[in-house]
């Protein structure tokens, strides 16, 4: 669903037509998203439009990335540090 | 826009290390070790304490400009030499930012060892504070020059 709205508005009914979600389940996803921030969605007359906070997706996917980031790099420097203290070296470590 | 949210992430990290899996086991396991690795390196000011038992408690405060970056985690599962699986909450000053439960395996490949990570993790609340943002560009920055360095000689 986030992916659909990350091309462009789309209506609750739009939304849900490729996905095999009943029209209940789809409103409450949406509200889900909604709550969290990530979606925003607004009534003209009949028709429900829903578009995706940019700043939100950015914001998280942003976050995430740093922090797989940050994890990368510990595991960098772990690799560092065994090879310079390799003080219990592998039982074949002839080449 | 609401200044609560909630956005699920799971990512996985391979590591080949030329070292035994005991040697890298300790690493992990071994207070002191540990503290050579992991955290800030640098200037930096970071307190940490850790107890690597089921229940066992790690801590790590790191100070930065865009505030105190807290790391606590519970150790849930230990299987000695095999793995250790972690849950981890991340606090920006007194605001918690992140829920994580993270898996650590480790594997004999060839002479040495394969470690993988997977942490799925739960990001929390106004993600796009000046103060993340910071934490976030800093650390890519970080990264950028010390892959810079250990690349350039």
């Amino acid at each position: 669903m986030v992916e659909r709205l990350t091309r462009g508005p789309a209506s609750v009914s739009e939304l849900s037509r490729p996905l095999a979600m009943s029209m209940p389940a789809v409103v409450q996803h949406l509200h889900v998203l909604e709550h969290s921030g990530l979606v925003r969605s607004e009534k003209v007359g009949r028709v429900r439009t829903c578009t995706v906070e940019p700043a939100a997706l950015r914001a998280a996917e942003g976050w995430i990335a740093a922090r797989r980031t940050a994890w990368e790099r510990s595991l960098d420097r772990l690799g560092e540090y065994l090879a310079e203290h390799p003080d219990e070296p592998p039982k074949r470590s002839q080449q | 826009m609401s200044d609560r949210s909630t956005v699920h992430s799971t990512f996985a990290i391979e590591r080949t290390y030329e070292a035994a899996p005991t040697r890298v086991w300790r690493a992990w396991a071994d207070p002191e070790e540990k503290r050579r690795w992991f955290g800030p390196q640098g200037p930096a000011k970071a307190e940490h304490e850790l107890e690597f038992r089921v229940g066992g408690l790690e801590r790590m405060t790191v100070q930065s400009p865009g505030g105190a970056y807290k790391f606590i985690a519970r150790f849930q599962d230990i299987v000695e030499g095999e793995r250790f699986i972690h849950t981890y909450e991340m606090y920006l000053d007194d605001a918690r930012i992140s829920v994580s439960v993270a898996t650590v395996v480790f594997e004999a490949a060839g002479g040495g060892t394969k470690l993988t990570m997977t942490e799925q993790g739960v990001f929390l609340d106004d993600l796009d504070s000046p103060a993340a943002r910071e934490h976030g560009t800093g650390e890519l920055l970080d990264t950028l020059a010390g892959h810079l360095q250990s690349t350039g000689d």
